[in-house]
């Protein structure tokens, strides 16, 4: 498999808030500490961000209150000038471009999903999910049918005509999504889509999302302050402390190799089963192939079952059904135990 | 956000809407037909029927009479009531006067003699000085200085003490009377409804309206002057109570309840001085409304720098005029800067000291008797330090009269040239329109209007009070102040709307606007007369032009309020959709500000009317000018029901206004706020 495409990079990013932020980045030579930045007076919502996101992928941020998690998708969007750093849009230069070229991209290729919904009160469903078409400029008949086919996306058929304010949480956020969704994006950006929402309806919500994506195919900025939300939804995850990434890797990376003690907190509690894939505890094949296969992507959580039947080793299979080892009971009880 | 059910939301459904607009659609349709085929069929509905004719001012000057020479409570007659009100007021406003200005003397006349003079100018000044780096620091102190030293260096001392005077008797009362009515209100329900509908007709009563009665139970001078202050000033006051108890946090009711006050420590130790913030701003309000007023009642004798201002106005001299018009400028700057720090002070925490000697605890209060003792004695040798030398006087009042001069000569045609276009094009067909209108036909149009807006409660009450001014002979005069206060605001908004607009945007430009309207409001609208007559003379469009001055702050005020509401998340999304500018402006912005901009809307007009009645001054032919003239002639009746006219326009559009905010409001999805 070729590495995947990067879609988006951003090097370098630095978001202070306050007086003269700019000249002071500049004049403490790039990289002041976060108690130098504090004693000038300044907030530092996002030190020296790198990251990339791959194309299709689900890259999560996450990070708890005020670590600057918004701040960062805001700059990515260009939606806050970030003080300093770079960002590339199909290695294009995002922060080089002109306001109308930012309006050009935000209109066809960027989709955002925000905590507190932001649906214009005024206006019907229907018109709310069209409303980013109609600044387009795209007729009437052409945008509401798309926006039906959206509305319906999302499962909320039969309620064009409601407002805002008659629905749930849930079905507010639904509503956000498939606004989010009518300009087909090709990056989408979520910023704690469902922290407003009570888990119930949270879990209902990620699940719905992960029917979404498996249909749709994008590529996904993700933020979240819960761990479990990013762990069971992310392909990436980079964590966010202070403004910082302080780790950034797959979640089975995260949850086997805490990379600091902060991480190792919000990894505690989260059972191995559930992000270790088969392909980190299958062993070599040792004697004859068994028959009953699973696929290296699977948790070991999703391999369990299997077991129920009374098999001691499972076949471990690749993307093109190709044998790759074996998994033994005994390494999966282990983990399972481990919790 | 939380979750409503659809069901109690009070937003009619679209259907309903629609009927509405229907509705009114055919409504004006019927009422232009009506208009311009009906006047053979129906003469009475554009004409009123003078025979039909309510004689209510007639009732209420018989009724007036009576009171005053008949009516008796059994143990007093209505007289010495009044008697004894003027009593109570005249002896602190006489104790006041002669601090300030007269002295204490003795006997009557030209054969009083003086026994003590009035505190020097100087101690005045030093006082007002401390107390302003007292309250406010530095900065405050040399404002306040300067304003008083202007006072004094352009010889309008002398007037601006006997304004002080009033105003020093009217607030404090005013503020305890408006503070206990407040507190009452807020412990009573009864009497909370039975101010509600009082305090809403006094503040749209215009002013002259009460000045004829007062002038007629309390006669021409000082006394009555105050009474009009204080009656004036006081709604206001009993309001910000209301709603400052009201908004007490329950927690801090809770605590009182749970520690055992009793109700009256509850409401002295608990509820006022927890609202005492939001008190001390009411009763900077008090402050500037009593000014505005005291200068007014110039007019029923209160003197000082208001009937300068009346004078120079009558003798058209304009230099004089204008010269005390900048003295209540410095007074009404001085006052509300002032009462602004010691409102802002208190709510600051003031770090605990422990109490010293006298001296170290009073140090201004010290400072000021200091300079009184002093500058008293002092005085019986140097008069200068008793009084501001005369000689040393500046009047820059023939420099004015030379600049409007000089304006008149070299721009006389082109001022004229624009005062003619827009009367010939704007005002005078306007004006022909209203009153070509049939009576009938605008009250049923009205109560149509009302009906759809709200219901049948809204409609009969517009219908009422419009068919009221037409039984009472007034109808004629109620177009001309309908066509002048329209046009008003009309400008008034195409100029302030936009203005607030790109002040909202532009946080440089909004503190810009901000100084200039905020020093605006806290002149008396006598003050914008002045220019306006000089470059104008007097007629509609004088009165136009001041008007417009004066109402233009809500309409800027309240744009700028509405935008900068809009919740920011919102503009956001926008934002991130890819909307232009323009498009976040016209299609979020101002969609979801058009309440708040609507009610700016209403101030405007209510501004409008209230400054309205003052332009009679300069020669309108409308309502106000109907009161002003009862006002010379001592008619309460006349004046009265001229003015209650005045009130019900400003009620009918107000509630009219107010209902369709609440419908655009509920439109928009936007939850009613509390205030
Ligand atoms: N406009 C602003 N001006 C000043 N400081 C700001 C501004 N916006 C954000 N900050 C600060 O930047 C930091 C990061 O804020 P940010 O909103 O990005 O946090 P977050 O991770 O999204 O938190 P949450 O989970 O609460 O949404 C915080 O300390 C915040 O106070
Ligand atoms: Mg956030």
């Amino acid at each position: 498999m070729s590495p995947p495409e990067a879609k988006l990079v951003c090097r370098n990013i630095w978001k202070l808030f306050g007086h003269g932020a700019q000249e002071f980045l500049e004049k403490s030579g790039g990289n002041p500490t976060f108690e130098q930045l504090s004693d000038a007076g300044l907030v530092s919502a996002v030190r020296s961000v790198d990251l990339s996101v791959h194309e299709g992928e689900i890259f999560v941020i996450m990070g708890l209150s005020g670590s600057g998690k918004s701040t960062l998708v805001r700059c990515l969007s260009r939606l806050i000038e970030p003080t300093a750093g770079e960002i590339l849009f199909h290695g294009e230069n995002l922060l080089a471009a002109s306001d109308a070229k930012m309006i050009e991209i935000r209109r066809h290729k960027m989709g955002m999903v925000f905590q507190h919904f932001a649906l214009l009160p005024h206006m019907t469903v229907l018109a709310n999910v069209a409303f980013p078409l109609e600044v387009q400029g795209v007729g009437r008949a052409e945008r509401e049918e798309r926006a039906r086919q959206m509305i319906s996306l999302v499962g909320l058929n039969g309620r064009e005509e409601a407002y805002p304010r008659q629905l749930s949480g849930g079905q507010q956020q639904r509503v956000g999504i498939a606004r989010s969704l009518a300009v087909e994006p090709e990056l989408w950006f979520l910023d704690e889509p469902f922290s407003a929402l009570d888990p119930l309806i949270r879990r209902e919500m990620q699940d719905e999302f992960i029917r979404l994506q498996s249909v749709l195919k994008k590529t996904i900025v993700f933020i979240t302050h819960d761990f479990d939300e990013a762990i069971r939804l992310a392909d990436r995850i980079a964590i966010m402390k202070d403004g910082e990434i302080v780790q950034a890797g797959t979640p089975e990376d995260i949850v086997l190799n805490p990379a600091t003690d902060y991480v190792q907190e919000f990894t505690r509690a989260v059972p191995r089963a559930k992000v270790v894939r088969v392909r980190s505890a299958m062993q070599p094949v040792g004697g004859d192939a068994p028959t009953a296969a699973v696929s290296a992507h699977a948790t070991i959580a999703e391999a369990a079952p299997l077991f129920l039947q009374g098999a001691e080793r499972l076949r471990v299979t690749g993307a093109d059904g190709e044998t790759l080892g074996e998994l033994r009971r005994a390494d999966v009880i282990d983990l399972v135990l481990q919790g | 956000m939380t979750d409503v059910p659809a069901a109690s939301i009070g937003k009619p459904p679209a259907s309903v809407m629609r009927h509405g607009a229907v509705a009114l659609g055919i409504a004006l349709a019927v009422f232009i037909l009506f208009w311009k085929f009906g006047e053979d069929l129906a003469p009475w509905a554009f004409d009123y029927p003078k025979a039909q004719i309510v004689p209510a001012a007639r009732w209420i000057t018989q009724f007036t009479k009576w009171l005053i020479n008949d009516a008796t409570f059994g143990l007093f007659t209505f007289t010495d009531l009044t008697r004894f009100i003027a009593a109570v007021i005249n002896f602190p406003y006489q104790l006041v006067l002669s601090l300030l200005e007269t002295g204490v003397m003795s006997g009557r006349g030209s054969n009083a003699v003086q026994y003590l003079p009035p505190v020097s100018w100087i101690a005045v000044t030093a006082i007002v000085t401390l107390m302003g780096l007292y309250a406010g620091g530095r900065r405050l102190a040399v404002i306040v200085a300067l304003c008083f030293l202007f006072l004094a260096v352009f010889g309008q001392w002398s007037s601006a003490m006997v304004t002080l005077a009033s105003i020093l008797v009217a607030v404090p009362l005013g503020v305890v009377g408006g503070l206990l009515l407040g507190i009452g209100a807020y412990r009573w329900r009864w009497l909370e409804r039975a101010l509600l509908p009082v305090l809403d007709l006094m503040q749209t009563i215009p002013v002259f309206a009460y000045l004829v009665p007062i002038l007629f139970l309390f006669g021409f001078g000082a006394t009555a002057a105050v009474v009009a202050t204080l009656i004036y000033a006081m709604p206001p006051m009993t309001r910000v109570t209301m709603l400052a108890l009201r908004q007490v946090p329950p927690d801090v009711r809770d605590l009182g309840n749970m520690i055992g006050c009793t109700r009256h420590q509850m409401t002295w130790r608990v509820l006022v001085p927890s609202a005492k913030d939001s008190l001390l701003v009411g009763m900077n309000q008090v402050i500037m409304l009593s000014l505005n007023m005291v200068i007014i009642a110039s007019m029923i004798g209160a003197g000082g720098l208001g009937f300068d201002v009346l004078a120079a106005l009558r003798r058209l001299d304009f230099g004089a005029g204008l010269e005390s018009g900048f003295a209540i400028v410095a007074l009404a700057i001085a006052l509300d800067r002032l009462s602004q720090a010691f409102a802002n002070r208190t709510a600051k925490p003031v770090p605990e000291t422990k109490p010293r000697g006298f001296v170290a605890r009073h140090p201004y209060l010290l400072a000021a008797l200091v300079f009184v003792v002093i500058t008293g004695v002092a005085g019986l040798f140097f008069p200068a330090i008793q009084a501001y030398p005369e000689g040393l006087q500046l009047s820059t009042g023939t420099f004015w009269s030379r600049v409007v001069e000089w304006i008149n000569v070299n721009f006389f045609d082109a001022l004229e040239a624009f005062k003619n276009a827009l009367l010939l094009n704007v005002l005078i067909p306007f004006k022909r329109f209203l009153l070509g209108l049939p009576w009938a036909g605008v009250v049923a149009f009205l109560a149509v209007a009302g009906w759809v807006l709200r219901g049948p409660g809204l409609a009969l009450l517009v219908a009422g009070l419009t068919f009221l001014i037409a039984a009472t002979g007034q109808w004629e005069k109620a177009m001309i102040t309908t066509y002048l206060c329209g046009i008003s605001v009309l400008f008034a908004s195409l100029i302030g709307v936009p203005i607030g607009i790109a002040a909202a945007e532009k946080d440089r430009l909004w503190r810009v606007v901000q100084v200039a309207i905020d020093t605006l409001q806290t002149l008396p609208s006598f003050v914008y007369l002045m220019p306006a007559v000089m470059l104008f003379r007097v007629g509609d469009f004088t009165a136009m032009i001041a008007v417009v001055a004066y109402s233009i702050v809500p309409a800027i005020r309240y744009s700028v309020l509405g935008i900068q509401r809009v919740d920011p998340r919102l503009v956001e999304a926008g934002k991130a959709m890819g909307c232009t500018e323009w498009q976040l402006l016209t299609r979020i912005k101002l969609k979801l500000a058009m309440p708040e901009i609507m009610l700016g809307l209403n101030q405007t007009i209510m501004f409008a009317l209230s400054m309205l009645v003052i332009t009679a001054l300069v020669g309108t032919r409308d309502l106000g000018q109907e009161v002003y003239i009862a006002l010379t002639k001592a008619d309460p009746g006349r004046g009265l029901v001229a003015g209650l006219a005045v009130a019900f326009i400003a009620i009918v559009s107000d509630r009219l206004i107010s209902a369709g905010a609440a419908r655009t409001r509920a439109r928009l999805g936007i939850a009613e706020e509390v205030r």
